[in-house]
């Protein structure tokens, strides 16, 4: 089994453009046409658009969520929650939970200039800026890697194929991929694994071929660990109100299918799930509409914590109490946390996963085994620990769970003070 | 109305021997229908969401829609005159980054800033409206590329993580209000900007010579030039207008919802869409502030309205998009068969 896991996805808002042409020059000067705009027409455009369309498309997000739901998949990760992770526990980033090793001799190479080259998908997000940032500051502490090269495919899957082909070209000694998606970087990613020590990490691809996958638990626990948390605060029958940020990104989904199962079964009553497209203000208007419609909001879920603070002041600028919520590891909403006393948590996707593949890297070159598929601990943030997490001095858009708090330049390197 | 399209004058509009009343009348008539439309959906919304009658709820959605309705003021400058403002959505989210990380938590600068960004407007709208008239590139292609070079910036300062933070000075232009207001309670700080956007810009486009001026460059460019309008002048200083609305909505929607790397996409589309609903026609020559104000509001009732009614959020875009086709679609219409 192998989780396909991303963060996030991309949240770039695809942008339309106006059909039209401008007008030109001539038709300008030509007179000043003189009309008026048939806006009742518009009015029955609506009505007939709204109803006709409105019902198809909720059909099919509920045709979604069931497709997402995989029980065995589901019942294997809640199980890893509870398996011991092997190795330091100070250093999550190289434990490994249930880990198969394969041997990697055959890439072994002399321990000088190594070149490590990079396929990212993107630096689109903070998550994805912190865990880059934490990466080159791992690569920073091997003097073996004599070159990384980094390649950026600005959330584009055309871009990070034909980066891939490019890297493939320049004499790589191993190739590290976070994919943007899975099916469309799978052939690629195939083509590689021929020639060279393939290491993929985040999101997944949909074959076996890479000498080692990097990545959390996965997006069930995520979803899990919120939803339970919910369970427990909110009475039965609570309203509770799911937020997503995009819909079709895999993990995402699964974070909400584990979520959606467990409030099913536990008789919540999840009044809307919505998608922000992570934009803050959207989520502060949603939560309003929402607390306007349904009187009152007795627990917030979200698929991704970076938006959690514009949820949190909707109930603050209706000056109502805060209801549970789940969050992230952010530090703009554990500093909310702690300092209004919330009921809260925040389950992870950790940002140290970003050590780990360069990590793995050098294990490679130098023969030493790896695991084939190297599951790391997925954390989670309650009030029991949440003081231990806070970082004032880092940005508020910083992940807690960055893992490079001993990392050399920490915290300037990170934004921080 | 004065209808004088054939004839070599300007536009209506320039008629001065009319009195204050009938021109307010002639200037809201041709785009009675966003009244029309808006006051529908606000019924619609209300038996949906009967709450929605509450002073106190209806000010919210106002305040979430003051950004928008001051983006369609100031693109209406634009439009009017006869160009395309594409580049207030990338502004909005440079002002949005660019606060954050400036302004970093210290209110006490919080006002430097806000006029740095102010004269960081002035500029764009410079450089948009010289582009476009001195260097002749349309307009469309101007903003586009201001647009890109505006977000590009503000994503390479930000570094993909926008940083800092903005006080409650700051914020509270788009967060909180005058408390204690009788009747109402809560009068949000946004709802008093955008009231007073509205008087400023609907008193500079429809009672000055500037705002004559301003329809004459987009209703008949040439004839505008031998009256002795400097077109290229008037064209410039609506670009510069427009910036100026796209800072002010910046600040308010930062205020409104904190620094966000997101923050303005998709508002150049909506408050063009806004404008149109409005009357305003592509082109120039024709439009009016309250009505494109009123369009802007309509637009928000509409996502509102389909929020409320359960739509996913993708369909907000499939509707802004028929909206755009169907007013011009329609206006191009009338325009053929009233030949």
């Amino acid at each position: 089994m192998r989780a396909l896991e991303t963060e996030n996805g991309s949240t770039t808002i695809p942008r339309s453009t106006p059909s039209h042409d401008v007008h030109d020059e001539e038709n300008v000067m030509s007179g000043s046409p003189r009309h008026r705009f048939g806006l009742p027409r518009l009015l029955v455009l609506f009505l007939v658009f709204g109803v006709g369309i409105g019902p198809s498309t909720l059909t099919l997000s509920a045709q979604d969520e069931t497709q997402w739901f995989v029980q065995a998949e589901f019942d294997d990760q809640m199980r890893q929650r509870g398996v011991a992770a092997e190795g330091p526990a100070d250093q999550p980033w190289v434990q490994m939970i249930e880990p198969e090793m394969v041997d990697t001799a055959q890439y072994a190479t002399e321990a000088s200039g190594w070149h490590v080259c990079f396929s990212n998908a993107g630096v689109n997000n903070p998550w994805r800026a912190v865990g880059y940032t934490t990466m080159q500051a791992e690569v920073e502490l091997h003097p073996e890697i004599a070159r990384f090269t980094h390649v950026d495919a600005e959330g584009n899957d055309n871009k990070q194929i034909s980066d891939i082909q490019d890297l493939l070209n320049q004499d790589c000694d191993a190739l590290i991929v976070s994919p943007n998606t899975t099916a469309a970087l799978t052939p690629i990613v195939e083509q590689a694994c021929g020639q060279l020590p393939v290491i993929v990490f985040d999101r997944g691809v949909s074959t076996e071929c890479p000498t080692s996958f990097i990545h959390p638990i996965g997006g069930y626990v995520f979803g899990a660990i919120g939803a339970e948390f919910l369970v427990e605060e909110v009475a039965e029958g609570g309203n509770i109100l799911a937020l997503r940020i995009l819909p079709g990104v895999d993990v995402l989904e699964t974070r909400w299918a584990a979520a959606d199962q467990i409030f099913s079964t536990n008789n919540m009553n999840v009044v809307g799930v919505e998608f922000s497209e992570g934009d803050r203000a959207r989520v502060k208007s949603i939560v309003t509409d929402y607390i306007e419609r349904f009187g009152q909001i007795d627990g917030i879920w979200m698929d991704a914590g970076q938006d959690a603070v514009a949820a949190i002041e909707a109930f603050e600028d209706l000056g109502l109490e805060v209801p549970p919520i789940v969050g992230e590891d952010q530090q703009d909403f554990l500093q909310k946390w702690s300092e209004d006393g919330l009921t809260a948590i925040a389950p992870s996707w950790p940002t140290y996963q970003w050590r780990t593949p360069v990590i793995a890297a050098t294990m490679i070159l130098s023969g030493q085994p790896v695991p084939s598929e190297w599951i790391l601990p997925q954390p989670a943030i309650t009030a029991d620990n949440l003081e231990s997490y806070l970082q004032t001095n880092m940005p508020p858009q910083h992940y807690a769970l960055c893992g490079c708090e001993s990392m050399p330049e920490y915290p300037q390197r990170w934004g921080g003070e | 109305m004065t209808a004088d399209a054939t004839g070599p004058t300007i536009r209506p509009g320039i008629d001065l021997t009319e009195s204050t009343g009938t021109r307010i009348l002639r200037i809201l008539r041709p785009s009675a229908p966003v009244f029309i439309v808006l006051i529908g959906l606000l019924v619609w919304i209300t038996i949906e969401n009967p709450n929605f009658t509450d002073p106190n709820v209806f000010l919210i959605f106002l305040r979430r829609a003051a950004p928008l309705m001051i983006l369609a003021a100031g693109q209406l400058f634009v439009i009017v005159s006869g160009e395309f403002d594409l580049s207030m959505g990338a502004l909005i989210t440079l002002v949005v980054i660019l606060s954050g990380s400036w302004i970093d938590g210290d209110p006490s600068r919080t006002w430097p800033v806000i006029l740095a960004l102010l004269a960081i407007g002035v500029v764009v709208g410079l450089a948009n409206g010289l582009i476009t008239t001195r260097l002749r590139v349309p307009s469309f292609i101007t903003t586009l590329g201001t647009m890109l070079i505006l977000s590009g910036f503000a994503l390479w300062w930000s570094g993909g993580t926008p940083k800092g933070s903005l006080p409650d000075n700051f914020r509270m232009w788009g967060r909180t209000g005058l408390e204690d207001v009788p009747v109402i309670g809560q009068l949000p700080y946004s709802v008093i900007v955008m009231v007073i956007v509205a008087i400023v810009t609907a008193w500079l486009l429809h009672a000055t010579s500037f705002g004559k001026q301003v329809f004459a460059s987009g209703g008949n460019p040439r004839a505008a030039f031998f009256s002795g309008v400097d077109v290229p002048r008037v064209r410039v200083l609506a670009f510069v207008i427009s910036a100026l609305s796209a800072v002010i909505a910046g600040i308010l929607l930062g205020g409104f919802s904190g620094v966000s790397p997101d923050a303005g996409a998709g508002y150049e589309f909506r408050a063009i869409s806004a404008v149109i609903l409005g009357g305003a026609i592509l082109g120039g020559g024709r439009g009016a502030i309250i009505p494109a104000m009123a369009g802007a509001l309509t637009l928000e009732a509409l996502f509102t309205l389909l929020n409320l009614l359960g739509l996913p959020n993708p369909i907000r875009d499939v509707f802004q998009g028929v909206i755009i086709i169907a007013a011009i679609g329609i206006a191009a219409f009338r325009q053929r068969t009233s030949r």
